[in-house]
């Protein structure tokens, strides 16, 4: 069901997964496709927000700042072994040299085995299936497979 | 897959016929089954691919061929020196990747009293799964060493033996690195990652020969019925991941200035003389001796693991293969040589007899082909054939391939009674995640068996040895 805040889900790929977001803005969306991206490694409710990385980046078109948006958040756990929980997107509109761009802050703790129980690493956030559009219901949904 | 779009050739042999854009045609080498099973995304992939400019041959599908993103895994395709293209895409995310076998110089006897301790001692040993980190912290400037010298690196910091590197693809160092073309997120990825085995697919095995198919290259390879092997899947960990993630954005700007029309995002590329396409050359090659590296110096904790409990075995490596690269090499094409960049995404070079960059013990039979198993199935060794060259470009396949989602498997298995059922088949396997455990469930595979059996048949390697896991270290 479709929340105030959005909702995450998975979607099938042969050897790597899907990520979709879904949200009543773009801001949510990205949120909700970032916790479908740490529902790859562990299920997100074991993770405590309890420490803030704030995250910058910018693309000329929004799919593109989609994927990088993902691949940040791939970078900083995987440097700082940290696995996050809760997000905080905001993206702004094109600059006067038309880029996009996103200033966000993740919240989560660093990985503990035993507790996360991790899965599988990613290794990066493709252009595979990538999409951003709104549904019928005026939603907007973000997807693309990430490689594992 | 619809095989409807296929023109048979022979029993394991099925082509795409080359309709505009598509410059050349798809050749997929597979059983009738096996194609079945494959994604019909397999088939639009290599249209996708054959329609790249300065493609030559065919664009190639191995028998475990799936789905990838861009090129397909499985999927071999070259390109001319002068006017073809390079993608991140074609190489994949874990540059490198790859596989390679020691023979421990044990039989099963010898380890069967020191089983369980044996595992315990390499799983306490080798650091594996998310978030694990290695012994070696690289500094910045002994980083751009060990991306200069690959294997070579490791084995002077006391990682190996001299003779190792003759067992290892271009002497266990890739030419034409630049370190400097790889960027600082990147080396901040690896700084801690060293002589880790990773987690997803990659594993360590402790293995034994089961069968022998080709007495002669077997004893060629060093190996016979009995034998205790230790297989070591793992790739470039988090520096290739960064380098392909850095490399296909920069990709993406530089096929729209180059006015490359690609049908997908995820086919971008840029031609290989432009500075965009050699400066991805170089962070692969890399990136390439990263994981030659990384392979090293986990071959090196194994010895050590070994060396503990059983101080008679002596771990030489048969070979190191790696599945993930884009290689300049010489080709016959139309019976003249010529220089092409290929691409191998989940594909393995299969150099038949003779050929020049085949260490000397294996230039009259061929080059080893090392396929990995799934945990619970069997892994095996295959050579290069001399008709591989006009088949595929001397390529074969690299192992199960996937059959199952990580999604569906989830729902299919439990990570706990997956060890114990494996353990009651006297295969222990060790790992951090049970959830990575029942995502790896060898059943979300295809029957490795079938693959082997396939490339076997089509000729693009042949069986030489068939090895049964005794104990696996997942990541």
């Amino acid at each position: 069901m479709t929340t105030q805040l959005g909702r995450w889900e998975h979607f099938h790929h042969q050897a790597d997964i899907g990520v979709r977001g879904i949200g009543p803005t773009l801001d949510k969306a990205f949120e909700q496709a970032a916790l479908a991206l740490t529902a790859v490694i562990t299920d997100p409710a074991r993770v405590r927000p309890i420490q803030a990385v704030e995250i910058e980046c910018e693309a000329p078109r929004i799919s593109l700042l989609l994927v990088d948006w993902l691949n940040r958040l791939i970078y900083e756990m995987a440097t700082r072994r940290m696995i996050f929980a809760q997000f905080e997107v905001h993206l702004s509109p094109p600059d006067l040299g038309g880029a996009l761009s996103l200033h966000a802050l993740a919240w989560g703790e660093p990985v503990d085995p035993l507790r996360h129980q991790p899965a599988v690493e990613v290794k990066g956030a493709t252009y595979s299936e990538l999409e951003v559009k709104q549904d019928p219901q005026g939603h907007w949904v973000v997807q693309c497979v990430v490689d594992v | 897959m619809d095989t409807t779009r296929l023109i048979q050739k022979s029993e394991f042999e099925w082509w795409l016929e080359a309709t505009p854009p598509m410059g050349v045609p798809g050749i997929l080498y597979a059983s009738e089954a096996l194609l079945r099973e494959m994604d019909d995304k397999v088939l639009e992939q290599m249209a996708n691919v054959a329609s790249l400019p300065g493609i030559v041959q065919a664009v190639y599908a191995m028998p475990d061929a799936h789905w990838g993103y861009g090129f397909p895994i499985g999927g071999v395709a070259a390109f001319r020196e002068d006017d073809g293209v390079v993608s991140a895409g074609g190489v994949g995310f874990d540059i490198s990747c790859g596989v390679r076998t020691l023979h421990t110089g044990l039989t099963v006897e010898d380890i069967a009293p020191i089983k369980q301790d044996l595992a315990q001692g390499l799983f306490r040993h080798v650091p594996a799964g998310v978030g694990s980190i290695g012994k070696i912290h690289l500094e910045p400037a002994e980083m751009d060493t060990m991306l200069q010298g690959g294997a070579e690196w490791a084995v002077k910091q006391g990682y190996g033996r001299p003779e190792d590197l003759e067992r290892i693809e271009e002497h266990g160092r890739m030419e034409g690195a630049r370190p400097e073309l790889v960027s600082l997120q990147a080396k901040r990825r690896q700084a801690d990652e060293m002589g880790t085995l990773g987690s997803g697919n990659h594993y360590l095995e402790v293995q034994q020969v089961t069968e022998v198919f080709d007495t002669r290259v077997a004893e060629a390879f060093g190996v016979a019925v009995g034998d205790v092997l230790v297989s070591i899947h793992s790739g470039s960990r988090g520096l290739g991941h960064q380098v392909a993630t850095d490399y296909s954005r920069q990709m993406v700007e530089a096929a729209h200035k180059y006015g490359l029309e690609l049908a997908d995002l995820e086919l971008a590329c840029a031609p290989i003389q432009s500075e965009e396409g050699q400066a991805y050359l170089g962070a692969m090659r890399a990136a390439i001796n990263c994981a030659l590296a990384n392979r090293q110096i986990l071959t090196h904790l194994a010895r050590e693991a070994f060396a503990y409990l059983l101080p008679r075995a002596d771990l030489r490596l048969i070979y190191d293969v790696s599945h993930n690269t884009a290689k300049l090499e010489e080709h016959l094409i139309e019976g003249k040589p010529q220089r092409l960049y290929v691409h191998r995404k989940g594909a393995t070079r299969a150099f038949g007899p003779g050929h020049p960059a085949l260490p000397e013990a294996f230039r009259a039979v061929g080059q080893p082909v090392l396929i990995g198993g799934t945990m619970g199935t069997a892994s095996y060794i295959l050579v290069g054939t001399p008709e591989g060259e006009a088949r595929s470009l001397s390529s074969s396949c690299h192992g199960a391939g996937r059959a199952m989602s990580r999604h569906q498997a989830l729902k299919q298995w439990r990570g706990k009674e997956l060890v114990r059922e494996l353990g009651q088949r006297g295969i222990i396997v060790r790992s951090p995640s049970p959830r990575g455990v029942a995502e790896e469930a060898p059943g979300a595979y295809k029957d490795v068996t079938a693959v082997v059996d396939a490339a076997h048949a089509a000729g693009l390697s042949r069986k030489v040895a068939r090895l049964e896991p005794l104990i696996c270290i997942k990541g």
